[in-house]
């Protein structure tokens, strides 16, 4: 059952197959055995526990609240829960707990989803591993994976089984973890600069990052609040084609959000492929990127131009440049955004009472560690006055070539861009953490954080194994507020690749049950 | 004079180390000089806390340079991708609030419905009075 899509597991609930407190029982049991994968920092049982007895009472009557009603899901510990400890992966907020939901939160709750935790994460969400928290980095599934470990087994003997664990990707690390080892059908992450689409990649699992301005950043505590989006996990498309309905549309308390209405979906499928175009930037092609990945990224084109859709070469010219204004504009509004933790209203205080600013120093300096505090320091440096105009207004600038880059493409008749997500597979840990976390983020962050500078729409679509078993996924990009143009490109995709299913069994003991196919193949889906 | 002690005082906790300039940058840009760290410190109230930390903003800085290769002639800073739209405003009329106590339980030093800052040292409160009271004459 936990195997399934939450569409098919929605079905079956509505169909008195599985009832949630099943369900949930299950989830809780799975995140238990999986707990050397350090996906939760926080598992809210009892909560899940009392939603799912409620949902439980509902079905009975036959009032569900919609599709997502008894699903458990699972949310990054950067958005802010109410009664749930929300800590950032930070000392700077551990303990903290808030008072109010996440707007995307309190929607999916709304829809009557058990919240089964809040998910790992890199720490206040900057890295590309979900390494630097101080709850632990997170370990990528697959290196427990049948698929991977036969491959393994055939080049190197008496290893330790654990050591050379590989990484999630991040920051959204623990939510793709959480949604990759059927510990939940559909996790919020956060994406500013490729944070939810980088470990979807490396999970093996569909990351989406809607249009900026199409879903509430509220109580999503904030990075870059220019690029900010939250995400969505999900092991299938049209799953999270479900989970965007349900969060997108204006919310009075983000002024960001756009106004535009905006009702839930279902993807058709795409059978006329002639009228569509995809686009492929020639700058993505990047001496970094991996025979393997690219190999992959050429057979989807020509994929789709075999079943008839346009392919062409497209040009982002000023690519090479995308990831330094990132790091500019990233770092300047982190500076901003970070001010706020000072120790007097909520989260960590230093014990000294020397004084106001002897106390916020020492706070600050006990509550971030080295990666958030070198941001702090580079963005401050980039808002002195005397560098201001030279660097942030600089990056300002750049930032419109860039999204006009995409908008020149986009006006040229591509309806979608197909790019690599990652440079490479997931990697061990030992070797991620040679470098350390700016020039990480700086490498890996390359193909994905131009849309989020543009404000655009992408998905990352696991589409195959690499030669070590493990996953390899690419990037589709749309048009602003295209979303679900995007996600019937990306449904059609995934069709045709059939990614294969992780094979957990020796990580879940007595589990491998729950993969069998049980009799609820009988299931009917309206 | 205080503030200058303070600081002196927290960068020796924190190894007393002085920043060392960057080797000439190529380009011309700045050096992370002594007085930058310094300065830099007492804005974002974060201490580097170690050589690295400086090293690490030396790259950055040598990262960011990069930019000045693009010509920006012309082109407008760019703030945010919806400034085609129209932010929204909503009513100005009280929806929520009256939450002070939810609000003040986050805190770690309370008093009343005061979040309590530790006092400025330099002000010293000492009795001072302008206005002596009338003698009691009958």
């Amino acid at each position: 059952m936990l195997g399934r899509t939450l569409q098919e597991v929605s079905e079956a609930l509505k169909q008195g197959l599985v009832t949630p407190t099943e369900l949930c029982q299950r989830c809780l049991s799975l995140i238990k055995k999986t707990k050397i994968l350090n996906a939760y920092i926080t598992v809210s049982e009892e909560v899940a526990l009392k939603q799912a007895e409620e949902s439980e009472k509902r079905y009975k009557k036959g009032h569900s609240l919609g599709d997502l009603d008894g699903i458990p899901v699972a949310v990054k510990d950067n958005f802010s829960t109410a009664g749930i400890e929300t800590t950032c992966a930070s000392n700077m907020l551990k303990g903290y707990v808030p008072p109010y939901n996440a707007t995307v939160v309190q929607k999916l709750l709304d829809q009557g989803a058990l919240l089964m935790g809040k998910t790992n994460l890199d720490e206040f969400a900057m890295g590309s591993g979900s390494t630097d928290g101080i709850f632990g980095p997170v370990k990528n599934p697959w290196s427990y994976s049948k698929q991977y470990r036969e491959k393994r087994k055939q080049k190197s003997h008496g290893e330790s089984e654990d050591s050379h664990w590989l990484i999630t990707g991040g920051s959204s690390g623990g939510s793709a973890a959480a949604v990759s080892a059927f510990t939940c059908f559909a996790a919020l992450g956060s994406d500013t600069g490729g944070s939810t689409r980088n470990p979807a990649a490396h999970c093996g699992v569909v990351g989406l990052k809607p249009s900026y301005g199409l879903v509430s950043r509220h109580g999503l505590i904030p990075l870059v609040n220019s690029m900010d989006v939250p995400g969505i996990l999900t092991r299938c498309v049209d799953d999270a084609a479900i989970v965007l309905g349900i969060l997108a549309g204006h919310d009075p308390k983000d002024s960001t959000t756009i106004q535009d209405p905006v009702k839930p979906f279902t993807l058709p499928s795409l059978t006329d492929m002639s009228k569509l175009c995809i686009g492929i930037p020639k700058e993505y092609l990047t001496p970094e990127l991996s025979s393997e990945v690219q190999s992959l990224w050429s057979k989807a084109a020509n994929l789709f131009e075999s079943e008839g859709a346009k392919v062409i070469e497209v040009s982002l010219p000023h690519t090479s440049y995308s990831i330094v204004c990132y790091h500019v504009l990233c770092t300047s509004e982190v500076a901003s955004n970070m001010a706020r933790f000072d120790g007097l209203e909520y989260g960590h205080r230093c014990d000294t009472d020397v004084s106001t600013e002897a106390m916020y120093a020492a706070t600050r300096r006990e509550g971030f560690n080295d990666v958030v505090r070198g941001r702090i320091l580079s963005g401050n440096f980039f808002l002195l006055k005397e560098n201001y105009e030279n660097y942030f207004v600089k990056a300002q600038k750049v930032r419109r070539l860039i999204a006009h880059d995409f908008v020149n493409v986009f006006n040229s008749g591509v309806d979608v861009l197909l790019t690599p997500t990652t440079l490479s597979e997931a990697v061990p840990h030992t070797e991620f953490i040679r470098e350390d976390n700016r020039t990480r983020s700086a490498q890996d962050d390359l193909f994905t954080q131009a849309v989020n500078m543009a404000g655009l729409p992408a998905v990352s679509v696991p589409m195959a194994l690499s030669s070590q078993g493990l996953p390899i996924g690419l990037q589709f990009i749309g048009r602003a507020f295209c979303d679900q143009q995007l996600l019937t490109v990306a449904k059609w995709f995934e069709k045709q690749v059939q990614f294969p299913v992780i094979q957990l069994q020796e990580l879940m003991d007595d589990c491998s049950s729950i993969f069998e196919n049980e009799k609820l193949a009988s299931v009917s889906l309206k | 004079m205080w503030t200058r002690r303070v600081w002196l005082g927290l960068r020796a906790s924190a190894g007393g180390r002085r920043g060392f300039p960057s080797k000439a940058d190529p380009q011309g840009s700045r050096r992370v000089t002594a007085e930058l760290i310094e300065h830099l410190e007492r804005l974002a109230l974060v201490d580097f806390g170690s050589q690295e930390a400086v090293a690490r903003l030396e790259k950055a800085i040598a990262f960011a340079n990069r930019l000045r290769a693009v010509d920006t002639d012309g082109v407008e800073p760019m703030e945010s991708v919806l400034e085609d739209r129209c932010l929204y405003l909503r009513s100005d009329n009280v929806v929520e609030g009256n939450c002070a106590e939810e609000l003040l339980q986050n805190s770690h030093h309370v008093v009343e419905e005061y979040f309590v800052a530790p006092p400025e040292k330099h002000m010293e409160i000492t009795p001072f009075c302008l206005w002596t009271p009338p003698s009691k004459h009958h």
